[in-house]
């Protein structure tokens, strides 16, 4: 079921998060471009791979002139994270036809999860769950185009004094805050972010993001397993 | 194909397919096990956290505490929890961060 309040509410939820989006979206289509690549190289990589970090780091070894090969490892690697995103969406779309979900998956990207396990996780009906994630989903998408395109034209026109970048943690922050109210949501945070931290530091690189959540997943499932009766009913997480 | 543009197809395919891998079978989650409803629970504040505080900590690509940045995500941690409002959170995050910034020249 199509609803246009839910999708006008996932757009209006994600319209904060673009002050972060849109210069970084400046910078994956301007650095291919500043790399020699092109700015067709930039489109391809903004509508096909649609994940910025992961853009970014693949057009860096192109332009290095590295392989195909070490490219495509580079971005698989910085989005395993999306694998993890997905398993947590999935039970709350298990109602929506096959196509739905497939489609949606193309949207899937930080912003859009993390908005939407915010919000399903808080009750509502099952039925309008998509209409939020498309909301968010297609707004978030347009304006990584429209910012990508700026980006190849404008090239690193980007103002520096500003330091917008900041804003991708912050969103991140504001919707972390709130999940980290039971002890299994603290531990998975901190040996999440530890975890995170630790792995670059040793070297981990792109990796470290999905070793971090790895290590703060298990941390959590311990101590959610440990903590007994006390906790959230089991199997809270879907429908 | 090019190299360049092998890679681009190829990353993406690959990136879908992990957006993909569970949304595709969720029709086989309508009912999930409490184990796994447990480890599911923990994706959120584990990836999240993996997000957030690596961009706090080590900014320039090493550990270092003491700079505009953490100070600038501590408070906005607290604005973040006193208002739940990412309007808010972000103007007074990089405000914060700015004003540091400035400050530790």
């Amino acid at each position: 079921m199509w609803s246009l309040s839910e999708a006008r509410a996932g757009a209006v939820a994600v319209a904060p998060m673009l002050i972060g989006v849109v210069p970084f979206g400046l910078v994956a289509g301007a650095a291919p471009v500043a790399g020699g690549l092109g700015g067709w190289a930039a489109l391809g990589l903004s509508t096909i791979v649609f994940a910025g970090a992961s853009q970014l780091a693949a057009a860096e070894v192109l332009a290095d002139g590295g392989s195909a090969l070490a490219a495509i490892l580079v971005a698989w690697t910085i989005n395993l994270r999306m694998v993890l995103y997905s398993a947590s969406l999935a039970p709350y779309l298990s109602h929506e036809r096959i196509g739905r979900r497939l489609g949606a998956a193309y949207l899937l990207t930080d912003q859009a999860y993390a908005l939407s396990v915010a919000r399903w996780a808080s009750g509502g009906k099952p039925e309008v769950r998509l209409s939020f994630y498309l909301g968010a989903g297609i707004v978030l998408w347009a304006a990584w185009q429209a910012a990508t395109i700026a980006g190849v034209l404008l090239g690193g026109a980007v103002p520096d004094d500003v330091p917008l970048d900041f804003a991708v943690p912050l969103v991140f922050l504001v919707l972390l805050v709130p999940v980290v109210t039971t002890r299994p949501a603290v531990a998975a945070a901190v040996f999440g972010g530890g975890g995170a931290v630790a792995g670059a530091e040793l070297g981990a690189g792109p990796l470290s993001i999905v070793v971090g959540a790895a290590v703060g997943i298990a941390a959590g499932t311990v101590v959610d397993a440990l903590g007994g009766r006390d906790r959230r009913t089991p199997g809270r997480v879907g429908p | 194909m090019s190299r360049v543009w092998l890679a681009i197809v190829v990353s993406g395919a690959g990136t879908y397919a992990m957006r993909a891998s569970f949304l595709a079978a969720a029709h086989r989650l309508a009912h999930v096990p409490p184990g796994a409803a447990r480890v599911l629970r923990q994706i959120p504040p584990a990836a999240l956290a993996a997000l957030v505080v690596p961009a706090l900590v080590r900014p320039e690509g090493h550990l270092d505490l003491l700079q505009p940045r953490l100070l600038a995500g501590m408070v906005a941690a607290l604005v973040a929890w006193r208002t739940r409002n990412v309007g808010v959170t972000l103007v007074l995050g990089m405000a914060m961060l700015v004003a540091l910034e400035a400050v530790w020249g």
